[in-house]
């Protein structure tokens, strides 16, 4: 019995011990997407370096393909850019950019002046398709597979570790 | 110019009253005060100013307009958000402890009282000597 009075608070201590354990490392802030595992929602948008063109993500079936999304005023972007178009100076992955609320002008300055990893840029001026996707923050990259399926999706932006840790693998996996 | 000037006021006056406008904004406050900006997080889209919740709520407007139901808009909110995009979680299997979790804490803690005090007064019954119990008989048989 005294044995019991010593051990039941203990253990109700390691059980709180292994949540906060558990919880500090993760952020509070972090939505997970409900989209993994489900189809990529269809849209069409023009594209940003030439309007009378349009893209849809129909268009990159049969092969996986990473949705990025990025604006001219995202500061985070900057961020992960130079892996973007380390990623694309190494084939490792098509990359198709969708431009998030922003303007064209603005959004080809800035690829000209960070440099252009996208295979082409979508541009979604009234964010309705980022709406779509589910996204409430730039920069938001989706990791979709030969099927269309969304199977991962990164908030904030590329880090080398999630790179090489969740992204790379994937795509390897998912065969590209 | 007197003309000019009445003409105006009845014609503002056309604009003053519609009766469709303000109801879409009271079922737009009612729905955006269920929903959960994502960016800031705390406050419902009723409340945020980020221009995601400002783009949320002309969708919603516009929903509306389009005769969409409330389950209706917040099902396409949820499709794209996940759960947490309702300010109050729904009940399901992975929220139950979250709901009943407080009422459960609050029975344990109930019990543990429950327990102590019980055995804090079969203790106390128990404790007094023989002889003080023998007087306390005693006593009480002198009534």
């Amino acid at each position: 019995m005294r044995f019991l009075k010593f051990a039941i608070p203990l253990a109700v201590f390691l059980v709180l011990l292994g949540f906060f354990a558990v919880g500090l490392v993760r952020d509070p802030r972090e939505v997970p997407s409900p989209f993994i595992g489900k189809p990529a929602p269809s849209f069409s948008l023009t594209q940003l370096h030439d309007e009378k063109l349009a893209f849809t993500p129909e268009e990159m079936k049969g092969r996986v393909w990473l949705l990025n999304v990025w604006a001219s005023w995202c500061v985070s972007c900057q961020a992960e850019h130079p892996l973007l178009v380390e990623m694309t100076r190494q084939k490792l992955v098509p990359i198709v950019g969708l431009n998030y609320k922003d303007k064209r002008d603005d959004g080809k300055q800035w690829l000209s002046r960070h440099g252009n990893p996208y295979v082409l840029s979508a541009f979604d001026d009234e964010g309705r398709v980022g709406i779509d996707f589910g996204v409430y923050g730039v920069p938001e990259t989706f990791v979709i597979d030969k099927q269309g399926v969304i199977r991962y999706k990164q908030i904030g932006p590329i880090t080398p570790e999630t790179l090489q840790q969740k992204i790379l693998p994937l795509v390897r996996e998912l065969g590209a | 110019m007197r003309r000019w000037l009445v003409a105006l006021t009845l014609a503002s006056a056309a604009f003053a009253q519609i009766p469709g406008d303000a109801r879409v904004e009271e079922r737009l406050r009612d729905l955006a005060t269920e929903l959960r900006c994502l960016v800031c997080q705390n406050q419902t889209i009723a409340d945020s100013n980020a221009p995601l919740a400002i783009d949320l709520r002309q969708q919603i407007r516009t929903q509306i307009g389009q005769g969409r139901s409330d389950a209706q808009i917040r099902d396409y909110m949820v499709q794209r958000y996940g759960d947490f995009v309702l300010y109050r979680p729904p009940l399901k299997a992975t929220t139950a402890l979250l709901w009943g979790g407080p009422l459960l804490l609050m029975a344990i803690g109930v019990g543990v009282f429950v327990r102590l005090v019980r055995r804090r007064r079969i203790g106390q019954a128990q404790e007094l000597p023989a002889a003080r119990q023998a007087e306390i008989r005693e006593l009480l048989g002198r009534d």
